[in-house]
């Protein structure tokens, strides 16, 4: 059979060419009905692939990128928000400055629980309308008591109630930040005024950040997030409240697109009753530094060694 | 047919090349031959394959709208973020390094009868490890950024993140089970003694590794500060403990199945050895299960909340209280069981024990294990999770296709180790021609 010399084959192999001819035709049935079937099950990856630029699924990590490449960037970040959302924004990279080195601290004797700074950020930041999503959640917590097993965080009813204070909870960005030991892509990093950032174009989505976080600070795109064009922020920087991709984890930045511009955080503004401080722990007449110099402050679990920046303390 | 025929390959033969030039030809012949073989089969393989076909399709099916809608189709949420897909990723990591229990009597304690069969724990290492990779896939947000993880192409966060760990170990493991299961096969297939010089260093080797594919697994979980219930310096040993009592548990089913549907021979020796390795792990096992609980319970206080969540329900939340409490009943009967001095002459009694021990610690490695990790949350909030239909999905399906690379792969394995398929015997499709053709030609 293998030898083209070889004589026409004798009559006997016929029968048995011939089952080898049907067993093979069959397999080659099945085998182009399964390729076919196959094919037809993995068909929304093409309704998906279409969203995603070459571009972007080429681009490298925030770190390595030229000053034109992120130009580049952001010009087709800006646009692809036009596109989808219907919103003009402006994209822009704020880097930190030198000699600043930010912290946070929170007053928890007048805070009235009233989620106005949840409210604020979920706006400020571009957040998913429908699942309501915010980086602040408050806790009522019981008088007397600091332990999170008796807070809640779903309470519905008029505030602040007697017998109960209310503590605020967001990114401590820690200075020994768990969240960035173990993320597998180096796609979240401290960046050297003391914010812990996340490139949302290098995250690939595991969650593990989310797992080890002992502060419940990050969040994860669970779908591609709604926001109507009117009520998109539009002044929006890289690394903090541009509107994230379906499928990475994003985290509070202290709104450094406001922050390193001069201005206060959009919780802080938001607060009705001044319970939030924030400020440059380098500059010696920060109003943070008064708090840290003169409040008896304590951070949130101390135990597990993160090293928070983010101070909570009672004016008694 | 004719003498003519014969002297055709001899003058090919007779051309002086260098001597490894040949395993170009042969190997690809051996691969070609195996493909053949691969896809060819009675009603009963092409049944299974069916089916198994058709689940692992609806399973694709699941995660391509799951990839194209995102992870809000699942059950999962901010609170509980890893659920059913990396729980049977740890399950398996642990079925992949159980596997290793055939390896150590083989080659350590020169076990001739477990020797024999030892290719169907090399060849499960390599299908369970595909089943982790493919449960890991599944779990990402962003798969089209996978090659971010590529160490040279993208950003490894190592040595910090024990996920690049886990990366290295699993991948490591992989190819160290290919390279002996291949070279095995390949030799064998040419008709060759297999040389240990080439073979018996990786096998040490996969030894070595198989303990570390699920001590730094478990260091994934155990290394979180911020989760109580997975911060425990027992978390390592007990995987261990668990692997060697699923893996094992899932050989001895297939080695009764290989029995019944090929004729590669089983003794019974190597089934002895295994419920005898199971009847000791599946013991320590419950202990460590009972150390944990009692620490967490008699010391109380909120790190405690997890387990009091799993066991007993916390604040009327109680989703985990059925799938923990099925799990200690299955294992304890398991054990029960393998206690019976004479159960390897029970072979139903066994598989019943072998099935409660798989299932059981299925359990207990991935709903009783992962979730409770999350609930309560790390700011306590009681969010509960069970996963929905499409993780069911996904998972039967790369259930499904884990068994299709099992089942294909032993299918070209078998017939090599029996003699029934070598570089002399021929493609079976084409044998009954070739067969008349060698009877003609002698």
């Amino acid at each position: 059979m293998d030898n083209p010399t070889t004589p026409s084959p004798a009559p006997a192999n016929i029968p048995a060419s011939a089952g080898v001819g049907r067993r093979t035709a069959l397999k080659a049935v099945g085998a182009t009905l399964g390729a076919a079937a196959f094919a037809k099950a993995l068909a929304p990856l093409t309704e998906w692939a279409p969203n995603i630029s070459v571009s972007e699924f080429l681009q490298k990590h925030y770190k390595q990128l030229g000053r034109e490449e992120l130009a580049a960037i952001l010009a087709r970040l800006e646009a692809e928000t036009l596109e989808r959302y219907g919103a003009e924004v402006h994209i822009s990279d704020v880097p930190p400055q030198d000699d600043v080195q930010f912290a946070y601290a929170l007053n928890l004797s007048i805070c009235i629980g009233c989620r106005k700074c949840a409210e604020a950020c979920h706006k400020e930041n571009n957040h998913d309308r429908p699942s309501q999503q915010s980086y602040i959640r408050v806790l009522e917590m019981q008088k007397g008591s600091l332990d999170l097993e008796k807070g809640n965080a779903h309470y519905d009813h008029p505030v602040p109630q007697k017998d109960k204070f209310y503590m605020p909870v967001q990114c401590h960005q820690c200075d020994r930040p768990p969240c960035v030991s173990v993320c597998p892509v180096e796609a979240t990093w401290k960046e050297k005024d003391g914010i812990v950032v996340v490139d949302y174009n290098w995250c690939i989505g595991c969650r593990y950040c989310e797992a080890a976080c002992p502060y419940h600070a990050r969040r994860f795109n669970w779908t591609t997030p709604s926001i109507p064009k009117e009520e998109v922020t539009p002044v929006q920087a890289y690394l903090s409240n541009r509107i994230r991709p379906q499928g990475v984890m994003e985290k509070c930045t202290f709104c450094l697109h406001r922050t390193r511009n001069g201005r206060l955080p959009a919780c802080l503004e938001a607060c009705p009753t001044g319970a939030r401080v924030f400020g440059n722990l380098l500059d010696p007449d920060s109003e943070i530094r008064w708090v840290l110099e003169n409040k008896r402050v304590f951070v949130l679990k101390e135990d597990v060694g993160t090293r928070p920046r983010f101070y909570y303390f009672f004016d008694e | 047919m004719s003498p003519a025929v014969a002297p055709v390959p001899v003058p090919a033969d007779a051309t002086p090349t260098p001597p490894w030039t040949h395993h170009f030809k042969d190997y690809a012949r051996f691969l070609i031959r195996s493909l053949i073989r691969a896809t060819d089969g009675g009603w009963l393989f092409y049944g299974w394959m069916t089916l198994l076909t058709a689940i692992a399709l609806v399973g694709a099916n699941a995660w391509a709208v799951q990839v194209r809608d995102g992870m809000g189709v699942t059950a999962l949420s901010d609170h509980v973020s890893w659920g059913l897909y990396i729980a049977n990723f740890t399950f398996f990591v642990g079925v992949a390094a159980g596997a290793v229990m055939m390896v150590i009597p083989a080659y350590l304690y020169h076990d001739e009868s477990m020797h024999d069969v030892v290719i169907v724990g090399e060849l499960l290492a390599v299908a369970a490890i595909s089943v982790c990779l493919f449960f890991v896939t599944v779990d990402l947000g962003r798969p089209d950024r996978f090659w971010h993880l590529l160490p040279g192409l993208g950003r490894f966060n190592f040595p910090f993140s024990m996920l690049t760990w886990d990366v290295i170990v699993l991948w490591g493991y992989l190819l160290i089970n290919l390279h002996i299961s291949g070279y095995l096969l390949y030799t064998r297939f040419l008709g060759l003694r297999p040389n240990p010089r080439w073979y018996v260093p990786f096998v040490f080797l996969s030894i070595v590794w198989a303990i570390s594919i699920h001590t730094v697994t478990a260091f994934l979980y155990c290394g979180l500060g911020g989760r109580p219930f997975w911060n425990t310096a027992l978390l390592a040993p007990r995987f261990l403990t668990s692997a060697f009592v699923s893996g094992p548990a899932f050989i001895i089913l297939a080695l009764q199945v290989i029995r019944r549907v090929s004729s590669f021979h089983v003794g019974d020796g190597p089934i002895r050895t295994l419920v005898n390795v199971m009847r000791i792990t599946i013991l320590i096992n419950l202990l460590m299960v009972a150390s944990e609980v009692f620490t967490e319970f008699y010391a109380g206080g909120s790190h405690t909340a997890s387990a009091r969540y799993l066991y007993f329900g916390l604040h009327g939340h109680n989703a985990l209280v059925p799938w923990i409490w099925t799990s200690v009943a299955f294992t304890t009967i398991a054990a029960i069981l393998l206690l019976r001095p004479r159960i390897t002459e029970h072979l139903v009694l066994l598989d019943i024990a072998c099935v409660l021990a798989f299932i059981g610690l299925w359990i207990e490695k991935g709903m009783g294990l992962i979730v409770p990790g999350f609930v309560p949350s790390t700011l306590h909030e009681l969010v509960e999770y069970l996963p929905n239909r499409t993780e069911w999905m996904i998972s039967a399906g790369i259930w499904a296709f884990g068994l299709m690379i099992y089942t294909l792969a032993l299918k070209i394995a078998l017939p090599i180790f029996t003699g029934e398929f070598t570089l002399q015997s021929s493609p079976p499709a084409t044998r009954p021609v070739t067969g008349q053709d060698t009877a003609a030609s002698r």
